[in-house]
């Protein structure tokens, strides 16, 4: 049976506030699956253009499926979002890059013409499920050398990547995690972040319901002396400290894809056009070289080159992996076309979720930069993988025309 | 004493300590730039098992925490004030366990200016004020939202009531007042009066909306942001804060303050102190000032609080709400063995009634027989027909309807019961049948399976004797219409054992019903004190005392005039208790020769119905005794005997060991025959009147478990 692909879209994204995981955070008390469904029900209530009934998959990551993170997350969350139960839904994990792999899941069933509108997300509570809850490893990654112990360990790779690239130094980290704090500071400033989060109201036993409107891990006035005197955790005399890495966080995403033909049905917006994905796998010890044959894998499938690629939205996990990835592509570590509001090291990267964060700001610097044709998001993705995702801006000139 | 529940204030002054609802405050940026909202929570630190109630510490703290937002208001700090709850209450209300401890008026006036000064407190702040109404609220919780100048609510809030007069009290921290004038005097007073004195009837969330106590209904998944979404419009005026007007007519309010009070009447026989005095609040509400009415409401609550019929309310509550939980003199529950299919001896009315529950509450087979096909089919197809009533009315789903459906079968042949763990014979109420009953069901059921009884009246441990297994023996006595009586009464034989004991207990439980732990005795208690009050009754009547007499000296006792009562329990089986019982007791159980030609002309009862009113049919009349020396009582003295054979009786069931104490009697005697809270079932009342220390020559209960005590 000859079938047609179809064009996807993404149609637009919320996230949660990301708060710091840990007692004093500000969802301590609230529940992970409630965060998710905040987010799911904000695109309900943008999108009244949407019946509830033609979403017809939600796609939920979470790195750690126990817990309130567990029980075939993505239908129990549409359920308690008000969807329809004829909506499903399902669980997924590939780590960091959950909620990206949500997407590009949910994408491949448009595209592939089994479903027409669906909603991907991811979300996670680091302080109620921190990183390693409950894993069990094969013994056999140590007997038999599968990898190195330091794989599993997220800081020890950033470390390995040094190792490997020793012109990336610290300083260089320190500047660029400088720039990160900076550019979200400028950007809450000027209103453009605020938008897309959505209120979340906060349980806590002794201080009461509160409502966490804005991020909770951004340290705005960060410098560099400060940074310069942060311990290296995981190495002594290291380079990889909390100043220039993601923290420990709370949080998540979600967004709602389409055909282009339900789009046009439904009247939703289009914020971006689907191009191509590529996720590829990298030796575990040094993941976060993983978004370099990610991204040239997903160039290659669109007949891309990087100099087609006018922003970008970059994981901070590491301001290591960020930098050896610019410096791969001939990058500057400031070049304005990345990460314009800063990234994960200023916002908090809470795993599974963040992949759709830089979606929705990919899509909103589409809206500003109509001269941009072409955008990526990308990440490192633990235990040695990276997922690139390439778009086209709808509101450019040649938009739907053969490149 | 020492199983009571409610520990009496004489020997044990300790008052239970509080558990204080704190009010944290955080700050919130609203929606839209409207400015800093300042956000309370009502929270107890515990779960939503224990609801969040305000004590005497609760109050201060409120107060505290409302006198500093005045100060930031004033300042502005902060443009608008809300306030929610923990997850899924927002407060039910105030701590009633403090009240049994209160022994003088001014103690409870104090704790009701109090809450009033904290609430007005409230109305008085300069900023716009919200009650965020996320989940339970009950009394006070209510007026602290009534207190706000806007409510939003969850479509999730499945209680909402305002159940003061229920117990004996009134809404007394501003709900008598307030409530009228925002939503009309009809309206309020059927959630102040009407529904508490049906049954305590709660309001869903969709019509306290749609009543307008609440501005908005707001769904549950985000109901906190969609409120302070909600909250940001109306202070920044984009969305409107307006509610109708209430009509203010004098004529209007007062007949709708008259009609309430007329259906109180009916409702209490004038008993209900409560309510008629919150209909009175009310009626005063359409032009009293806020500081009249809150004063009068702190008057009505000392007034209350030091009424031995609201004591004996909250001890009827506490017995309903805690003993009814916990079954005194019932065996470990691990003993109970499990059961997975039920066998029912007969096929008539009360079987199929059984029949249903059963298959309704446990969810397993159920096999009906008797001696005939048709009576089977009968049986079979009236609990059928039930289930599909239920299926057209909506109450049961379509697969739940097809499951229940198949789970009662009936048979002529008791084989059906081979691997039922659960046999209760619902047979003819006669020994010999009994007997005859249980011995072909044990010839097919395991030793293990239950055999239970359904008797009102017969000795369990004569009915085992004949058994090989007299042990699994038990009887399980229930009361019609078996789907609405709370009340069954377990009673062991002589060689039933705990696990057999146990079963019945958790099985009673499974039902949902309350049980008590009954001697194994004639009538046992509910019956044998409805016996000795219809025959007393009866004597008196046929003795020469005039019906309308006897009606009103025993108003407010039973749930309906005797003879209302004798025609919904059907003179057949009234005749057929007063029989039983006078061969069990004697002549103190009367037994009428006017109720027994009523039953052999085949009357269904004293009354005939006249245009919906009960009128006595002339032809009962003309079978009336007619005493050669007719002894016309007065009402008191009609009154004075009623209570004092009562109080005969209970001192019999006590001494005779046929209950473990009053509480269970009274509990019995609410959930079983109706009797009223504001008696606390029948022996607060007897001690009240007195009618126990004449007979008995002591109280049933000591002063103040629920009664005032002496200050």
């Amino acid at each position: 049976m000859p079938r047609a692909l179809q064009d996807v879209v993404f149609v637009d994204g919320v996230r949660t506030p990301f708060g710091r995981a840990g007692e004093k955070g500000m969802y301590a008390q609230t529940r992970a699956d409630d965060l998710v469904i905040k987010c799911i029900r904000e695109l309900l209530r943008r999108h009244p253009e949407l019946p509830k009934e033609r979403v017809e998959e939600v796609a939920i990551a979470a790195t750690t499926q126990i817990g309130d993170q567990g029980l075939t997350l993505g239908r129990l969350a549409g359920l308690l979002s008000g969807l329809p139960a004829t909506t499903p839904g399902y669980s997924i994990d590939r780590m960091c890059a959950g909620a990206m792999t949500a997407v590009t899941n949910v994408a491949s069933s448009i595209g592939f013409g089994a479903i027409d509108v669906a909603i991907a997300g991811g979300v996670e509570h680091m302080g109620r499920h921190p990183m390693g809850e409950g894993i069990d490893p094969n013994p056999r990654i140590v007997a038999e050398r599968i990898v190195d112990e330091s794989a599993l360990v997220m800081g020890k790779t950033a470390e390995n990547l040094h190792d490997r690239f020793p012109h990336i130094t610290k300083d260089r980290c320190d500047a660029y995690a400088v720039t990160s704090q900076h550019r979200l500071a400028a950007a809450y400033a000027a209103g453009k972040v605020q938008p897309d989060l959505v209120p979340v109201a906060t349980r806590h036993v002794e201080r009461g319901w509160g409502l966490a409107t804005v991020d909770e891990p951004p340290r705005p006035g960060t410098t560099l002396e400060e940074l310069g005197a942060l311990k290296t955790p995981f190495r002594p005399h290291g380079n990889v400290t909390a100043g220039n890495a993601a923290g420990l966080n709370d949080g998540a995403t979600a967004c709602l894809l389409a055909s282009q033909t339900a789009a046009t049905e439904l009247g939703l917006p289009v914020g971006m056009r689907l191009v191509s994905y590529g996720f590829v796998g990298v030796e575990p010890e040094v993941m976060g070289i993983g978004p370099v044959p990610a991204t040239e894998k997903a160039l290659r499938q669109a007949g891309l080159t990087i100099d087609d690629i006018g922003l970008l939205e970059l994981n901070e996990a590491f301001a290591v992996q960020v930098i050896a990835f610019l410096d791969h592509f001939g990058i500057a570590d400031d070049d304005e076309r990345v990460n314009p509001w800063g990234g994960a090291i200023a916002t908090g990267h809470p795993l599974a979720s963040s992949g759709v964060r830089l979606m929705t700001q990919l899509a909103r610097h589409f809206e500003e930069h109509p001269d941009v044709r072409y955008g990526l998001t990308a990440m490192c993705i633990g235990i040695g993988m990276g997922g690139c995702v390439l778009w086209e801006n709808p509101h450019h000139a040649d938009y739907g025309k053969e490149s | 004493m020492t199983t009571s529940t409610t520990a009496a204030p004489s020997s044990t002054p300790a008052v239970p300590a509080e558990v204080v609802t704190h009010t944290p405050v955080q700050d919130v940026a609203l929606p839209g730039g409207a400015g800093t909202l300042a956000l309370v929570t009502l929270e107890n630190g515990q779960d939503h098992t224990r609801p969040t109630t305000f004590g005497p510490r609760g109050i201060a703290e409120l107060a505290a925490t409302v006198a500093r937002l005045r100060e930031r208001a004033e300042a502005g700090e902060i443009q608008a004030v809300a306030i929610t709850g923990k997850p899924f209450v927002f407060a039910v209300g105030a701590d009633l366990s403090g009240i049994p401890y209160v022994v003088e008026r001014r103690q409870a006036t104090e704790f009701a200016s109090a809450g009033h000064a904290a609430f007005a407190a409230i109305m008085d702040l300069p900023v716009p004020t919200f009650a965020f109404v996320n989940g339970a609220a009950m009394g006070g919780g209510v007026e602290l939202a009534l207190a706000c100048d806007h409510r939003s609510i969850s479509a999730g809030v499945a209680a909402f009531a305002l159940p003061e007069t229920f117990l004996g009290l009134l809404p007394g921290w501003g709900g008598c007042y307030l409530l009228p004038n925002l939503i009309g005097p009809a309206n309020a007073l059927k959630v102040i009066v009407e529904n508490p004195l049906s049954q305590n009837r709660m309001l869903t969330a969709k019509e306290v909306a749609a009543l307008g106590i609440a501005d908005v209904l707001l769904e549950p998944a985000d109901f906190l942001e969609d409120s302070l979404r909600w909250a940001g419009g109306v202070v920044s005026g984009t969305t409107s804060g307006q509610r109708p007007e209430v009509a203010r007519d004098e004529a209007v309010w007062d007949s709708a303050c008259d009609s309430a009070r007329k259906i109180v009447l009916a409702k209490s026989a004038g008993r209900a102190t409560g309510a008629l005095r919150a209909v009175e609040l009310v009626r005063a509400a359409r032009t009293a000032t806020r500081e009249e009415a809150f004063t009068a409401e702190d008057e009505a609550l000392g007034d209350l609080t030091m009424s031995d019929e609201l004591r004996a309310g909250l001890y009827a509550f506490d017995l309903v709400q805690k003993r009814a939980k916990r079954p005194a003199g019932a065996p470990d529950p691990s003993l109970a063995r499990p059961v997975t299919k039920v066998g029912i001896v007969g096929a008539g009315l009360m079987a199929s009634q059984l029949a249903l529950l059963f298959a309704r509450r446990l969810g397993v087979p159920v096999v009906l027989t008797d001696l005939d096909e048709a009576r089977v089919a009968k049986g079979v197809d009236s609990v059928h027909a039930e289930i599909q009533g239920l299926l057209t009315k909506g109450r049961l789903s379509p697969d739940k309807a097809s499951f229940l459906t198949r789970l009662v079968t009936g048979s002529t042949s008791k084989d059906g019961f081979a691997d039922a763990d659960f046999v209760i014979e619902a047979a003819f109420e006669e020994m010999s049948v009994k007997r005859q009953v249980f011995a072909e069901v044990e010839a097919v059921v395991s030793a293990e399976c239950v055999l239970a009884s359904n008797t009102s009246s017969l000795s369990i441990t004569e009915m085992a004797s004949a058994l090989q297994h007299p042990e699994r023996v038990v009887g399980l006595h229930f009361f019609n219409p078996v789907a609405v009586m709370p009340l069954v009464e377990v009673i062991p034989g002589e060689h039933t054992d705990d696990s057999a004991l146990a079963t019945a207990f958790a099985t009673g439980r499974a039902l949902g019903k309350t049980t008590i732990r009954v001697k194994d005795s004639a009538s046992f208690v509910v019956n044998r004190l409805l016996g000795r009050f219809m025959g007393e009754f009866s004597r008196m009547v046929d003795e020469g005392t005039p019906v309308t007499t006897a009606d009103r000296a025993v108003s407010g006792l039973a749930p309906m005039p005797p003879f209302v009562l004798l025609g919904v329990v059907g003179p057949t089986i009234a005749l057929h208790n007063s029989e039983t019982l006078n061969r069990a007791f004697g002549d103190r159980f009367h037994v009428s020769p006017s109720l027994r030609r009523l039953v052999e002309a085949g009357k269904r009862g004293y009354y005939l119905m006249d245009d919906g009113r009960p009128v006595p049919d002339p032809e009962v009349l003309a079978m009336a005794e007619r005493p050669e020396n007719p002894v016309e009582l007065t009402v008191g003295q009609a009154r004075e005997r009623i209570l004092e054979v009562l109080a005969e009786e209970v001192g019999l069931l006590l001494s005779e060991g046929v209950v473990a104490t009053p509480m269970d009697i009274d509990l019995a005697m609410i959930t079983g025959a109706g009797f009223q809270f504001w008696n606390g079932g029948l022996c607060p009342l007897l001690d009240r009147e007195g009618a126990s220390e004449r007979v008995v020559g002591r109280r049933f209960l000591p002063p103040g478990v629920a009664s005032v005590p002496a200050g």
